[in-house]
């Protein structure tokens, strides 16, 4: 079994994890402000957004030519990037790094697509696992709702149309999602998340959030010097 | 067939008809020439025949050309865009060509990529978790086996001029290109024989002529042919 090492670098990494609709991209957010405006030394990056990879990925996607297996070598050729010029220097130069989704999202949404679990693992383990992994948990019907509830259109593979769950992709959505919610809980004991009520009021998980962060992380020592 | 490791998802590799053979070697080692040759040969003998290289796939070849181009990729982000673009030839091309009978003609394969990046410092078990799930074992891979000094010659005669990646310019081996090349080119034989013994190549004395060598080629895979008969 493969095995992902922890980073001995100066700097920290916070990833957020949670379905579409848990929102989880908010707390980071309101994590992000806070930090920056303390004066900590502080760095936010997403997922899919490396601008080397993103041409690709969109064209694949758009003309619908990827397959699980190229699906998942994409978005970690596009992880790789980030990871290898921002994340990981960052952490070196003792930045509090903080990540909207991390490599649990291509763990869960790969192995759903039908890939070897380990084989996914293996390929992202040149990364470190984070220092604290806050996985915002509800009732998937939730979230979808939360999603739905605007008749959004919905992209193919936001979608997972590409699993053949159900014509309808409204319907499709609601399987993929209880599946990737099904990997995420799987995941959450070996990968150590902490978990965050995502039906509490947004200010209370905020709380909560700043809260773990002071008292795993010695603050001060990441202070902007000025 | 079968793959070296668990396989893609979602592919069945027990109706494939056809018949995978790589052709490996350093550049300037004639690997393009003996391609073009064995395709005439195989076509004229009434074989279906594809090729297949790197950095070829629909999928990321413009994106990775480009990105190869600004040399603004970091090692493990580049190893991962050639999987990617391997792959999607695996599924899109080599798969349904052995499918319909084909003789896909790989101008290299895994190994390679495989070897470029140990020499660059990556970790080689990593790299063979990656690829040997990708990778249909071929059914014979010929490995041209040419000193460096002849490899130079070569390439002068073909492009005047040593490549940027193919003399590993990149990892800094001397500011001098024809040293590095010399360099590089040591380093990568060293890595391939490491993998020879892995991996069942079959060494092919490529300091002959462009004929002997063809001629050897064919006799061989006129066996590899007869034998699936």
């Amino acid at each position: 079994m493969v095995k992902i090492q922890k980073h001995n670098a100066p700097g920290r990494l916070i990833a957020v994890e949670g379905l579409d609709g848990s929102g989880k991209s908010t707390q980071i957010y309101l994590l992000k402000r806070w930090l920056e405006l303390e004066q900590y030394k502080v760095f936010f990056t997403e997922w899919n957004s490396s601008l080397l990879v993103k041409a690709a990925t969109k064209k694949g996607k758009k003309r619908q030519l990827l397959t699980p297996t190229t699906f998942s070598l994409i978005h970690c050729t596009d992880f790789a990037d980030r990871y290898e010029r921002q994340i990981w220097p960052l952490l070196r130069a003792g930045y509090i790094v903080l990540a909207d989704r991390y490599f649990f999202t291509a763990f869960a949404r790969d192995t759903v697509r039908g890939c070897d679990p380990e084989w996914v693992k293996n390929n992202y383990s040149f990364a470190s696992v984070p220092d604290i992994t806050l996985y915002f948990k509800l009732n998937p019907n939730t979230a979808i709702n939360r999603i739905l509830e605007g008749r959004p259109e919905l992209k193919y593979h936001e979608a997972g149309m590409d699993l053949n769950l159900s014509t309808d992709p409204y319907e499709s959505f609601r399987i993929f999602q209880g599946r990737i919610n099904d990997a995420y809980d799987n995941m959450a004991k070996e990968f150590n998340f902490t978990i965050i009520d995502a039906t509490a009021p947004v200010d209370q998980q905020q709380q909560t959030v700043r809260e773990l962060v002071n008292e795993r992380f010695d603050l001060p020592s990441f202070k902007l010097k000025k | 067939m079968k793959f070296y490791g668990k396989g893609i998802p979602g592919c069945d590799v027990n109706k494939l008809a056809g018949k995978l053979i790589v052709i490996e070697g350093a550049d300037g080692s004639g690997r393009s020439t003996q391609i073009r040759l064995l395709t005439n040969w195989l076509e004229g003998s009434g074989h279906a025949t594809v090729n297949v290289g790197l950095k070829r796939s629909n999928l990321v070849s413009a994106e990775l050309e480009q990105a190869m181009q600004g040399n603004i990729l970091s090692p493990v982000t580049l190893s991962l865009f050639y999987a990617t673009d391997f792959a999607d030839q695996m599924e899109n091309t080599i798969i349904p060509a052995l499918r319909a009978g084909f003789i896909v003609l790989a101008d290299r394969y895994i190994y390679t990529l495989m070897v470029r990046d140990i020499v660059r410092g990556a970790n080689p078990n990593w790299l063979k978790n990656i690829y040997e799930n990708l990778a249909l074992v071929p059914d014979a891979v010929f490995y041209l086996d040419v000193s460096p000094r002849f490899l130079i010659e070569r390439n002068f005669q073909k492009k005047n001029q040593l490549d940027y990646w193919e003399s590993g310019m990149d990892i800094r081996l001397s500011r001098d290109v024809f040293e590095s090349f010399i360099k590089y080119q040591r380093k990568i034989k060293t890595e391939f024989s490491n993998l020879h013994d892995q991996y069942d190549f079959e060494m092919i004395n490529g300091n002959r002529t462009q004929r002997t060598i063809a001629a050897d080629l064919q006799k061989k895979i006129e066996l590899l042919l007869q034998k699936a008969k």
